[in-house]
């Protein structure tokens, strides 16, 4: 089996266990992930918590189970949020063109114009933190990849013939953007949104670690890696276990994504 | 090696896929090519002569191996031999034409310096003799003030200058032996006979032999003496080119002539009757703008043109490429905005604005060039021509069926086609999948651009035959854009030839074919050979003598 394979089935597997562990997480979880234990506080894996206890007694599996419950859902959510309007926008602008389109480019690239954690980070400080005005404010951060790359696909499929064959058969607009256009430009937007999923979960982490993500006590990988830094020496695995899980999502998310852009890109095939 | 006296000698050479080793892109291909004889080499997309003629010089692509037979040039075996003689081989005693005068010119050189490469690399000349050789080839192929272009890119050059080019750096050593690969089915018309003629001009000044790969069996039979057809991968006939024309052999061969357009009947159509569609003083100017605020540039590509279509009428609109005759149909189809003049519709005038528009739009279709594009590649057929009926939604589902079924019938496919995906489908199958779709709504008008142009010479002579038709089954109205006039003479009612955006001639086409009133129509009706029918044989014959294309083209 070449590497190429290996790494593909390797991706598939850490992204299969991570939404694996966050639907468990919703169903069980060996403690209450919320409640306090003053006696048991930084416990070492082992005795009891399988992963540890915190410095308030919290079941580190419980909570790390917990979190990956809310960070799936929040990237799910952002990346479906920059993936629709994204899309709804780029391809508008690319098949209007003129006012519409420079309109929605500036628009676009005001957006681009700031670091997606800066930007988020202003967001997140009007709209007041919890998991809704995460997904909102990451949502916003991210759709202009999205609407760049559409309108550029879109503007390249504006000249086929078979899109002037759709004007000529006398179609509303709407109809031949939703039935040609859109869904023949369909396969680069899969291939960012995956990619995109592995950074929205990054991006997330930080904003939780910087105390901007979903309010506490709410477990997310984030704050409890932030919640473990002053007891870095005393409990280690406080910082590590939330810390390999970001680790080992996203690398399950890149490989992952690598592959699906092999299958969808036919000029990357065989590479 | 036997001692004779031939240059070439390709003996049962067999070509195949390096991974499939039973795939046979050339089966058992032999002949020979005497030193200054020109052979024609012709057959259809995939019948693999190119990969034949390009295996004489090495040249195939790595993927294609030689399975068998051996190529012999003035008697050394050439598999035999090394990469490094292989390499003094080519240029100097073979030369090659390619198609694309764009691509086979590399575009960061100077062309002086690309005439260069092959003198400095196989002679031993000083670089003021170079220059000299150079100058020389260049003003021999016909480039104007030669010693001040040298300093030029290709793109600064016309895709005809650029063949001309071409053709000299391939003559520049005097090879013994040319290639030439359809070497003028990428220029336009009017330039492919005046390329054409030098190529054949140079070669026997020069001695040199000459095989001529091409799909235009009567264009490769104008000047070759020899000439093999090749189908499938097999040469199925070889002879005079005399004795093929006048009494071909094989069934391959003579449907290859049977479809040369030929002339169709004439139809009148004198009366009273309003044009179904009418353009009056039709102006189309493409502006560009560079930005915001930037001042916008404005080119004029169609000048106050005026025409008219009437019922059940097929009027062609011909002329070489940039003469305006695609745009003048797309701005017909409100595909692209007119900036003056009106098109009336049943003497309607038409715009977006007014109740007509919908009626218009529904019966005015068109037929597109390119069946690659022209239909949506995640669309099944039949989805691809329900969709014509988008505004037929009252009709019952059952119907629709019928029509849909009837439509797929009618282009000459078959039911199961419908549930195929277009990619599925060869390149006539899918133009007539489009030719479907256009009239499967009935329209009164329906505009072919370059509809036929880009399918082989036998699959454009079916579909042209079903268009011709359905035409008249329907009745439809119909605008022909094309550039060849062959095609056209088979179908037009009646011709309207454009030129730098205006109509340079009008007529019926009988009258403008035989006897053309501007310099312009006559030049390129020089340009296509016409077969005839003598007591002694066939003959091959222009209808006009060569005009200077550069004077009648300014």
């Amino acid at each position: 089996m070449s590497i190429g394979k290996t790494n593909k089935y390797l991706g598939g597997l850490l992204v299969a266990f991570f939404l694996l562990a966050a639907f468990f997480g919703w169903v069980y979880t060996p403690f209450d992930p919320l409640a306090i234990n003053l006696r048991a506080k930084l416990e070492a894996p082992g005795s009891g918590h399988l992963l540890g206890t915190d410095e308030y007694g919290r079941d580190v599996i419980s909570r790390l189970l917990t979190a990956a419950r809310t960070s799936v859902s929040i990237s799910l959510l952002t990346v479906s949020f920059a993936v629709i309007f994204g899309t709804l926008l780029g391809s508008v602008s690319g098949y209007a063109r003129g006012w519409v389109d420079r309109l929605v480019m500036l628009f676009t690239d005001t957006l681009l114009a700031f670091p997606s954690i800066l930007l988020a980070l202003a967001l997140l400080s009007i709209l007041g933190a919890n998991m809704y005005g995460v997904v909102l404010a990451l949502g916003l951060a991210y759709m202009p990849t999205v609407t760049r790359v559409v309108r550029g696909a879109v503007m390249s499929l504006r000249e086929q013939q078979f899109i002037e064959a759709s004007r000529l058969m006398g179609h509303p607009v709407h109809y031949t953007l939703w039935a040609h256009v859109v869904p023949n430009c369909l396969a680069p937007v899969i291939v960012i949104a995956t990619s995109m999923f592995g950074s929205v979960l990054l991006t997330e982490s930080a904003l939780s670690f910087l105390g901007l993500g979903v309010p506490p006590p709410a477990p997310t990988w984030g704050n409890m890696l932030a919640g473990a830094r002053p007891y870095m020496a005393q409990a280690p695995w406080l910082g590590i276990f939330p810390g390999l899980c970001i680790a080992l999502t996203l690398l399950g998310i890149n490989l992952f994504g690598d592959y699906v852009r092999d299958r969808f890109d036919p000029r990357m095939r065989g590479l | 090696m036997s001692e004779t006296s031939e240059l070439l000698r390709v003996d049962t050479l067999e070509l195949g896929i390096a991974h499939l080793p039973e795939a046979r892109i050339v089966r058992k291909a032999s002949f020979e090519i005497q030193p200054g004889e020109f052979v024609g080499l012709v057959g259809e997309s995939g019948s693999g002569k190119t990969m034949l003629g390009r295996s004489i010089i090495g040249l195939q692509p790595s993927a294609i191996v030689p399975r068998g037979g051996s190529i012999t040039f003035r008697g050394k075996d050439l598999s035999a031999m090394s990469a490094k003689d292989l390499r003094h081989l080519r240029g100097a005693e073979i030369g090659m034409v390619f198609q694309e005068p764009m691509t086979s010119l590399n575009p960061s050189m100077t062309i002086g310096q690309q005439l260069e490469e092959p003198l400095q690399v196989h002679t031993k000349l000083s670089a003021t003799e170079r220059r000299g050789e150079i100058l020389e080839i260049m003003e021999r192929v016909g480039i104007p003030s030669p010693e001040d272009r040298l300093k030029d890119y290709p793109h600064e050059f016309s895709g005809g200058m650029r063949q001309r080019i071409m053709l000299a750096s391939a003559m520049l050593l005097k090879p013994a032996l040319l290639i030439a690969d359809e070497p003028t089915t990428a220029l336009d018309a009017l330039v492919q006979r005046e390329v054409l003629e030098l190529m054949v001009e140079l070669s026997r000044e020069n001695g040199t032999a000459l095989l001529l790969i091409s799909h235009d069996l009567p264009m490769v039979a104008r000047y070759c003496e020899r000439i093999m057809v090749m189908c499938q991968g097999e040469i199925v006939e070889a002879g005079p080119a005399q004795t093929i024309l006048a009494c071909p052999q094989n069934a391959y061969t003579r449907k290859l002539l049977a479809a040369m357009p030929k002339r169709g009947p004439v139809r009148s159509f004198e009366g009273a009757e309003t044009p179904i569609v009418e353009v009056r003083d039709l102006s189309v100017d493409y502006v560009s703008r560079s930005g915001l605020l930037a001042r916008t540039s404005r080119k004029r590509a169609l000048n106050r043109v005026s025409l008219s279509v009437r019922r059940g009428e097929v009027v062609a609109l011909v002329g070489a490429s940039g003469s305006g005759k695609t745009t003048l149909g797309r701005a017909i189809a409100h595909l692209i905005p007119t900036s003056e003049g009106e098109i009336l519709f049943r003497g309607q005038p038409v715009s977006k604005r007014n109740s007509e528009w919908m009626d218009y739009r529904l019966n005015c279709q068109m037929i597109f060039q390119d069946p690659f594009s022209s239909l949506d590649p995640r669309f099944t057929i039949r989805r691809i021509l329900s969709e014509a009926l988008y505004h037929e939604k009252a009709q019952e589902v059952s119907v629709r069926e019928d029509r849909i079924r009837q439509a797929i019938l009618e282009v000459g496919l078959e039911e199961m086609h419908l549930d195929r995906l277009p990619h599925e489908m060869s390149g006539g199958q899918r133009q007539r999948v489009a030719i479907a779709r256009s009239i499967i709504s009935e329209p009164d008008f329906v505009i072919a651009d370059e509809a036929v142009s880009a399918l082989d010479v036998t699959v454009q002579a079916q579909v042209l035959e079903l268009l011709a038709d359905l035409q008249k089954k329907h009745g439809f109205s119909c605008l022909f854009i094309s550039h060849d006039l062959g095609v056209v003479e088979q179908l037009a009612d009646r011709v309207v030839v454009m030129r730098d955006g205006e109509i340079v001639e009008q007529g019926l086409r009988d009258t403008v074919f035989d006897v053309p009133k501007s310099d312009y129509t006559r030049a390129l009706l020089s340009a296509i050979p016409t077969l005839r029918r003598t007591q002694t044989g066939v003959e091959l014959s222009w209808r006009f003598d060569a005009p200077n294309v550069a004077e009648v083209t300014r």
